[in-house]
């Protein structure tokens, strides 16, 4: 397999990750509303929170970390820019 | 200014540029206490802003295609971030959001999480590649992928229907917020606010949109959380309302409870002439609703809302403007940030409006006192007056009820700052912010539709031998005829028969979302695949939206449609895109694979480095 077939392997996989704690803070929990909803955090009730504040968090902190996590896999196969700020 | 060092100062300039804005906020509030006129602070927040804006679009006046496109391709991540949140949070974002959260609670949040979730899409699946492969606009994405006229075309006309369902929502709101705060009337608001919106992007395009939405998002974003924060400290809320509102939310089940949600008849409601827009409390704040129905109710929505984000060429084309591939990445991860510090406000503001009329412990409390006492206060008759709140007696008892307390959206966001006893100033400051929010908003999809015009329309199917002076003639002829033609739709006020916003978001998903992400993420895409799949999706959500919404259905279909698993118009992207996605699979296949120069193109789309498929100057 070429440098950039297992180059896009790891970004496919890394994409399947991405996507599937997307999945989870975007739709999963949500299917289980009112469950949640009995449990509490910082007082207020759980999936009011997840869609008010927590799921939005969750969402900022996946990509910061998906972005990072692909500039490693850019430089382990010898895709990584240099010049940029 | 503009020259060489100054993506270096930028930093500075605009930290000069914030201090200076908060100066001339303290100098509005000394005005005040000099006894300076409320309408006039207004008037001065509106047109100091407005003309700082100007001033940016001119000192950023270009001749040079790629500046005019994008940017010059040098717009570092964090500021880039800034203008995305600016480009997305538009004046109904500003101004109605809280107000949904206030009237539709639980269930309303589905747009707060759809409308931060597609940013997750947009990275991982877009923003990267696109910006590898160097074109100027979406559809020129499309057009070199697939190869050919027909299939730019196409892509042109769905990035057409889509933000120019959006735009003149915008331009609408940008009229509102002129006339309310320049007190002219709506029309002449309209055009002010389009004269405003010209002059920033005009001259220098892409360049001086980025630069002006940098500006306006730092006005919106003070204009946003000084209140909040101010507000919830007045109110009892504490001094960190996104942490500490937990009692606040827990008293207002119990206040529900109390006054009980009683939902009101359409006759009783059309008896009583409650004027059309004003929404009243029916649903709980933080209850989340029983049923199978209700939850799909919730995911479907936020579904469109995400696909739809991750397809809305004014946002995407944004990440064409940064350096490298690795900052476009980042780039999404700050412009969520951004969005996120307005967007996680937005509910504690609506948590605090609430109970600020609903809590009679609280000297501002309205709801179960006698009616004669509430229209005698001043900011209900002011709002009275303007038809914006409304009060009906239905049981006749003297009482204000729950049920009987009538509000459009926007006066959450535009009153509570009066209600809690804030000065003027604030709200001055938040006319300022509305206006930013509407006008960079308004820029991004004005120019992603003239571009979409002039670059894959005019230059490269009608005339691929123009100069640049002349490409870049037609650009801007485009920019003020479409920026003039959603003023003069908004000016008849036909937006609320053009429908929601949200549309918008369906249109995008109806007919771009699979064609992008499968001319990155599958090879054997065919040009054929796309355009049926383009033309199949728009058409079929096109078709489902005309059946389902009663405004179209009566007098197409004869007759009103019950929505097919509940997919109402809101979501009829939800028909679109399989349609869109199947349509374009199954023909692909049964087309001949790409050749093998196409396929190479992929493959380098995939990788960060080397050189862009299409080049600097195209």
């Amino acid at each position: 397999m070429s440098n950039k077939d297992a180059y896009w392997n790891k970004t496919k996989n890394h994409m399947i990750v991405t996507l599937a704690l997307w999945a989870f803070f975007s739709l999963v929990i949500f299917m289980f509303g009112s469950e949640l909803n009995t449990m509490s955090f910082l007082g207020y009730p759980l999936a009011y929170y997840m869609t008010a504040q927590g799921s939005l968090l969750a969402f900022v902190i996946i990509l910061f970390w998906t972005a990072n996590k692909q500039e490693k896999i850019d430089e382990e196969h010898g895709f990584s820019e240099r010049e940029d700020d | 200014m503009f020259k060489g060092d100054f993506i270096k100062n930028l930093p500075k300039i605009y930290g000069t540029y914030t201090g200076g804005f908060i100066v001339f906020i303290i100098l509005m509030a000394i005005a005040e206490q000099a006894g300076v006129s409320a309408k006039n602070i207004g008037v001065m927040f509106v047109a100091f802003t407005v003309l700082i804006y100007a001033l940016i679009g001119y000192l950023s006046r270009t001749i040079q295609v790629d500046a005019y496109y994008v940017a010059g391709r040098q717009v570092p991540t964090v500021f880039n971030g800034m203008a995305t949140a600016a480009d997305w949070m538009s004046g109904a974002s500003f101004v109605a959001l809280a107000g949904g959260v206030y009237f539709g609670g639980y269930t309303y949040m589905a747009f707060l999480v759809g409308w931060t979730g597609g940013y997750v899409l947009v990275a991982t699946l877009m923003a990267p590649y696109l910006r590898k492969f160097g074109c100027y606009t979406v559809p020129d994405f499309i057009g070199t992928r697939y190869g050919g006229n027909l299939v730019r075309a196409c892509a042109v006309f769905v990035l057409f229907i889509a933000s120019f369902t959006y735009v003149t929502a915008q331009i609408n709101a940008t009229g509102t917020i002129a006339s309310r705060a320049l007190g002219i009337p709506f029309e002449a608001g309209v055009w002010v606010g389009l004269i405003s919106i010209l002059i920033c992007s005009m001259l220098g395009g892409m360049r001086a949109v980025t630069w002006t939405q940098v500006a306006q998002y730092i006005v919106l974003i003070i204009a946003y959380l000084i209140p909040v924060f101010w507000i919830s400290s007045n109110v009892g809320g504490g001094i960190f309302p996104h942490l500490m509102l937990g009692d606040e939310v827990a008293r207002l089940g119990e206040l529900e409870q109390q006054f009980g949600l009683v939902k009101n008849s359409a006759a009783d409601m059309k008896a009583a002439g409650v004027p059309g827009g004003l929404k009243y409390i029916s649903g709980t704040h933080s209850g989340v609703p029983e049923g199978g129905m209700a939850v799909w109710k919730y995911l479907s929505l936020a579904i469109c809302m995400m696909v739809g984000t991750a397809s809305l060429p004014h946002i995407l084309m944004r990440y064409f403007t940064t350096p490298s591939v690795r900052a476009a990445r980042k780039s999404v991860a700050w412009s969520l940030f951004f969005i996120f510090l307005l967007y996680s406000s937005a509910p504690m503001l609506a948590t605090l409006s609430k109970l600020a009329l609903m809590d009679p412990n609280l000297p501002t409390g309205i709801i179960g006192k006698s009616i004669s006492e509430v229209q005698s206060i001043e900011w209900v008759q002011r709002w009275s007056e303007v038809k914006q709140v409304f009060i009906a007696d239905f049981n006749g008892d003297g009482i204000l009820q729950l049920n009987e307390w009538f509000m459009r959206g926007d006066v959450v966001v535009l009153a509570t700052p009066e209600v809690a006893g804030l000065p003027f100033v604030i709200s001055g400051l938040v006319f300022a912010g509305g206006m930013a929010a509407a006008m960079s908003t308004a820029d991004g999809l004005v120019l992603a539709i003239s571009n979409a015009l002039s670059h894959d329309i005019y230059y490269k199917i009608i005339d691929p031998k123009a100069d640049t002076a002349k490409r870049l003639l037609v650009a801007r002829v485009l920019l003020v005829i479409i920026g003039a033609a959603g003023a003069y739709i908004a000016s008849f006020r036909l937006t609320s028969i053009l429908g929601s916003v949200a549309w918008a978001f369906d249109f995008a998903m109806s007919g771009l979302f699979f064609p992008l992400v499968l001319g990155v993420w599958w090879k054997r895409a065919t040009r054929a695949g796309a355009i049926a799949g383009i033309v199949s999706g728009i058409a079929s959500g096109t078709l489902y939206l005309l059946w389902v919404f009663p405004k179209f259905s009566v007098p197409i279909f004869g007759g009103v449609n019950t929505p097919f698993l509940g997919i109402d118009h809101l979501r009829f992207g939800l028909i679109g895109a399989p349609i869109c996605l199947v349509v374009m699979v199954v023909v692909s296949l049964m087309t001949k694979e790409p050749s093998p120069a196409v396929q190479k193109m992929v493959d380098d789309t995939r990788i960060p480095t080397g050189k862009a498929i299409l080049g600097k100057q195209h």
